[in-house]
């Protein structure tokens, strides 16, 4: 029964395509609570598509169970299609039809009432900025503005779980700010999301939790947070002091606990003096105490810069390789 | 623990079938928009080939009398299986190649195979649609055609049987063929289809012409032109309907099996 509280689980999933000789999917295992913006990062071919395809009722798994919010999706597709919807990298809008009819035969197609169709269609046009552009075809959309139409038609039918691909891979950097904005303001509201991506910014800013995928295999799975924090080695501080007795500051400073060394830096004429902290663990815990120290020495810290490293670095500590 | 994946169950019947009636609303909702183009795209070459074949070269003394008699029937059947064909194969190829468009729908809350049942629905209503424009083409060329409301059973049946078996070729081919090679599979399919139709002659009368004949007999379009004859023209010679009839039916089922299995193999991974 505890299938039910989850948006999204995935048991033991295998998928071997065709005649391929090895795995596409190789027993993945995952769970999406309800209203969580759950993120798959991985290279192209890591099994982040082929995850969301059978999630999504459109690729058939070897074996193993997937369910959307409790639903067998291979047992029962039909009732999985109602509480799912799936926005695409490219643009799969119907180019004879107007965006507006885009929303209302989707809504149709769910089985939205005549009436309420129109009134859902409007206020998605409104919140996704087509209203004036709501008669014409999808021929001449930019990636950017299907984007956004395939949003908005995929809330038509309300559905409980959204499967994103790559959601903002080719968009300019305020479309792509726009739908952040947009998918953060339905998490408000309860929409889950599955999303895929390759890259480590956009899971990093939107995913309460990432899925690290290679070769078919989820390697890890944590807050983005957790992810960097659980990388073994070093972490930096870059510190600028002013000041009379940046000395001073400077032995107090090497003194604090998880400092393993201090070096300094070119100041590439700014006064003072600059310094780069090499910290055991998490450097951010470190920068009030920084802080204190320099100025119970009578030196002032103008300006600091954390040397943290990343959901890419992640991503090389457990594979070997980058993610591109 | 499960280790091979389940299967589906039966679902609700009610949803599936609001579903379909959607789906299919969308399509009459784009073709109605723009009805002038669609007849024009349709009706334009069985027009001509019915004014040449039947007016101009009649008027010339090319052809006797009765010749545009026994063309109609066969242009009505080559309407009606081209028309349910092309609206069906080139569709396929662009949605589920290039567009995509196919997605939306293959995600709506109905079974795939009936994704696939929608749009053999949606190309016989073209068909039909077409085949029946016809008549009033037929008498503004040829001042009257031949009817015979006695026949009127043989002529529905090849009206049906005839749009079915269209969409098969064209379910087939819109699933089979990919999409970089449409053009070229179109022209090798699409023209000896049309000459080898019985469209344009009776198929008893290849006789002198064996393997023509033979040839001819291979084309599922033909039987389609012997029932419109057997119903319109019955005094020209013509394959029996207890033959042409059961030809057509096991011809547009095998057809459209192929056509099914071949789309779940590109809906679904």
């Amino acid at each position: 029964m505890s299938a039910a509280a989850d948006a999204v689980e995935v048991v033991e999933l295998v998928k071997r395509y065709g005649d391929a000789r090895v795995n596409a999917l190789d027993g993945v295992s995952f769970t999406v609570r309800p209203g969580e913006i759950f993120g798959l990062l991985g290279p192209n071919g890591a099994g982040k598509t082929t995850t969301v395809g059978i999630l999504t009722t459109l690729v058939r798994p070897t074996s193993g169970e997937a369910r959307v919010v409790g639903i067998d999706v291979v047992r029962e597709p039909v009732r999985a299609r109602e509480q799912l919807a799936v926005i695409p990298q490219r643009s799969n809008l119907d180019r004879s039809l107007s965006i507006r009819d885009n929303l209302i035969f989707h809504a149709a197609y769910h089985g939205v009432p005549a009436r309420e169709r129109s009134a859902r269609a409007d206020a998605l046009l409104e919140q996704f900025g087509l209203r004036e552009r709501a008669r014409e075809k999808p021929d001449f959309f930019s990636g950017g503005q299907a984007q956004r139409v395939m949003i908005a038609r995929a809330l038509m039918h309300a559905p409980k779980v959204l499967f994103l691909d790559e959601p903002t891979t080719g968009l300019d950097p305020a479309a792509r700010l726009f739908v952040w904005d947009r998918l953060r303001e339905l998490k408000e509201e309860g929409v889950t999301f599955v999303l895929t991506t390759h890259q480590m910014d956009e899971a990093a800013a939107l995913a309460d939790r990432v899925g690290v995928m290679d070769r078919g295999t989820l390697l890890a799975l944590d807050t983005p947070d957790e992810l960097v924090r659980s990388l073994p080695g070093e972490q930096t501080i870059d510190l600028t002091l002013t000041g009379d007795a940046t000395d001073g500051a400077v032995d107090a400073l090497r003194a604090l606990p998880r400092v393993e060394r201090v070096e300094p830096l070119p100041l590439d004429g700014i006064p003072g003096v600059r310094l780069r902290l090499y910290v055991a663990g998490d450097a951010p815990a470190l920068v009030a105490p920084a802080a204190s120290a320099a100025a119970e020495r009578g030196a002032t810290l103008t300006d600091v810069r954390l040397g943290l490293p990343t959901l890419e670095d992640v991503f090389i500590s457990l594979t070997g390789r980058t993610l591109r | 623990m499960n280790v091979v994946a389940a299967q589906p169950v039966a679902e609700s019947r009610t949803t599936q079938t609001r579903t379909f009636l959607a789906v299919l609303y969308r399509d009459v909702y784009v073709t109605g928009r723009e009805l002038p183009v669609f007849l024009a795209q349709v009706v334009l070459q069985p027009l001509f080939l019915l004014f040449v074949f039947g007016k101009v070269l009649g008027s010339l003394g090319y052809t006797r009398a009765n010749y545009a008699y026994l063309l109609f029937p066969g242009l009505l059947a080559l309407t009606t299986v081209l028309t349910a064909m092309q609206a069906l194969a080139f569709p396929l190829v662009a949605e589920f190649g290039w567009t995509r468009e196919i997605e939306d729908r293959l995600l709506a809350p109905m079974s795939t195979g009936l994704v696939a049942v929608e749009k053999v629905v949606f190309a016989c209503l073209r068909a039909l649609t077409a085949t029946l424009v016809m008549i009033p083409v037929g008498i503004l060329i040829l001042g009257s055609i031949p009817w015979r409301w006695s026949g009127f059973g043989l002529f529905v049946a090849a009206l049906v049987l005839g749009s079915l078996l269209g969409s098969g070729i064209g379910l087939v081919i819109g699933t089979f063929v990919q999409p970089q090679r449409i053009n070229i599979v179109f022209s090798l399919v699409f023209t000896p289809l049309l000459f080898t139709g019985a469209n344009q002659y009776p198929w008893p009368s290849l006789a002198r012409l064996r393997w023509f004949q033979i040839v001819t007999a291979a084309n599922p379009m033909t039987y389609v032109s012997e029932t419109m004859r057997a119903a319109l023209v019955p005094t020209v010679p013509h394959i029996r309907p207890s033959i042409t009839v059961p030809v057509m039916a096991a011809a547009a089922a095998a057809l459209i099996a192929i056509g099914v299995r071949g789309f779940y193999r590109r809906a679904l991974a």
